[in-house]
């Protein structure tokens, strides 16, 4: 019997699907235990994306939207690479953001949060990974917000990361925190994180090498998806 | 002292939160920004297979509709085979067909919906077949992280006994929470429960 493709998922990374310090959690987490799988056919495959899918400025969240003008609060890139478990580059994925704009507030019909809409910020993106797992969007860095879990519970400044990878046992949805904010160690979201080390994995840096003169600071955020197992063919030394 | 394994670790996960749609439907948010939206279409018009119309909605441990989920989808074309280089015969695979979809709630019932063909029969590496299924994939507030799950055929009973996934649930009970109901002739109904009563399985995939 072969061995799975994947490396089996090391669930001590992530949140227990119970974590009662967010609410929210506490009836929309199964009770039972998930059922082990060997992967077949239907986990290492998984959709494929390509240019023709994407517009030209999808992954400029600055200019995506608006119609002219430009949206108000600090410029930003946020950029990185998403690589596997054994450091390889996944290329050619889809990387999905979202996020609220710098006022903390998020261009949807169920959010009333007071802070004010941006008429020329909407608040979503998209890349596709080059040869390299090299990704990178320009957008706007999004303000924190109240929200009901305590009181007055507040989110961290945090972008939405979305990544398909190349199979669909690899698909993953995370946040992306900001290197500094007092707000990350308060939060009941980030506190479903067991691990302190993984936390740390989720917060992006200040990047002044790629920050633009004048222009945009800089945030730098690597993406691990699950790594596979693998055995060096000659015809294919880079790996599956 | 032995090397060290320097292997990366995974990405933790976290919730996609209230406003998924924002990303990944921004039609559905109530503005249009993208000038295609992914994952509206599964299987285009042409593509060989029985057309079918899948609903269903997902219920928390309370019983209450979770009208904030997202859901996606994957399959395999009529014949098995999945439009992947992975897949051994994907130069046989069904032109115009994706294979992936994503869908979300009707905003004040809960009720969600996607039209696509029925899949087929998926092989196995070691020979023999799995039973047609999709794999669904769900996000939502307060899921930390993305449940996976499998909806197989209520006519593929026969094929259901040998099908690795079903046979591996050991309380046998909780298998037909992995079987669509049929509703009408190309119609099925599949409700998922995340907690409680009736909790459907979710897999380590």
């Amino acid at each position: 019997m072969k061995p799975a493709e994947f490396y089996e998922r090391d669930r001590r990374m992530h949140p227990p699907a119970y974590a009662p310090v967010y609410k929210t959690s506490v009836p929309r987490s199964p009770g039972q235990a998930l059922l082990t799988l060997r992967q077949t056919m239907s986990e290492i495959t998984g959709p494929t994306f390509g240019h023709n899918d994407l517009g030209p400025n999808d992954n400029d969240l600055i200019v995506n939207f608006g119609h002219g003008g430009l949206p108000v609060g600090e410029r930003i890139i946020v950029h990185g690479r998403v690589l596997d478990e054994n450091g390889r580059p996944v290329p050619r994925t889809l990387v999905e953001i979202w996020q609220a704009n710098a006022s903390g507030r998020y261009r949807h019909k169920k959010d009333v949060y007071l802070g004010a809409l941006d008429p020329n910020f909407g608040g979503c993106g998209r890349a596709l990974t080059d040869d390299d797992g090299y990704y990178y969007f320009r957008t706007i860095k999004p303000g924190p917000y109240p929200w009901l879990n305590y009181v007055n519970s507040w989110r961290p400044a945090h972008i939405h990361v979305s990544v398909f990878g190349t199979s669909f046992s690899q698909r993953l949805i995370t946040q992306m925190y900001f290197e500094g904010d007092p707000l990350i160690a308060k939060c009941p979201i980030v506190q479903t994180i067991p691990d302190p080390e993984a936390v740390q994995r989720l917060i992006a840096p200040l990047d002044m090498n790629t920050a633009v003169p004048m222009d945009c600071l800089a945030y730098k955020f690597d993406i691990v998806l699950r790594g596979r197992r693998s055995t060096l063919f000659e015809n294919r030394l880079e790996g599956n | 002292m032995v090397q060290p394994l320097n292997y990366l670790k995974e990405t933790p996960s976290q919730t996609a939160g209230p406003y998924v749609h924002i990303g990944l439907a921004p039609g559905a948010a109530g503005f249009r920004l993208f000038e295609q939206e992914l994952g509206q279409v599964i299987a285009a018009p042409g593509v060989p297979g029985e057309r079918i119309r899948v609903s269903g909605v997902v219920r928390d441990g309370t019983g209450a509709p979770v009208k904030d989920v997202l859901i996606e989808v994957w399959q395999a074309d009529a014949n098995g085979i999945y439009p992947h280089p992975e897949d051994p015969r994907v130069a046989e695979c069904a032109p115009g067909f994706r294979g992936w979809g994503r869908v979300i709630t009707e905003f004040e019932t809960g009720e969600w919906a996607f039209e696509t063909i029925r899949p087929g029969a998926v092989p196995m590496k070691a020979g023999g077949v799995q039973a047609p299924h999709l794999t669904l994939w769900l996000v939502a507030r307060g899921i930390n992280v993305g449940l996976a799950t499998r909806m197989y055929f209520p006519e593929d009973a026969g094929l259901h006994d040998t099908d690795p996934v079903l046979r591996s649930i050991e309380q046998r009970q909780r298998v037909a929470t992995l079987i669509a109901k049929a509703e009408a002739p190309g119609q099925y109904r599949f409700d998922i429960r995340l907690q409680g009563e009736g909790e459907t399985v979710f897999i380590d995939i």
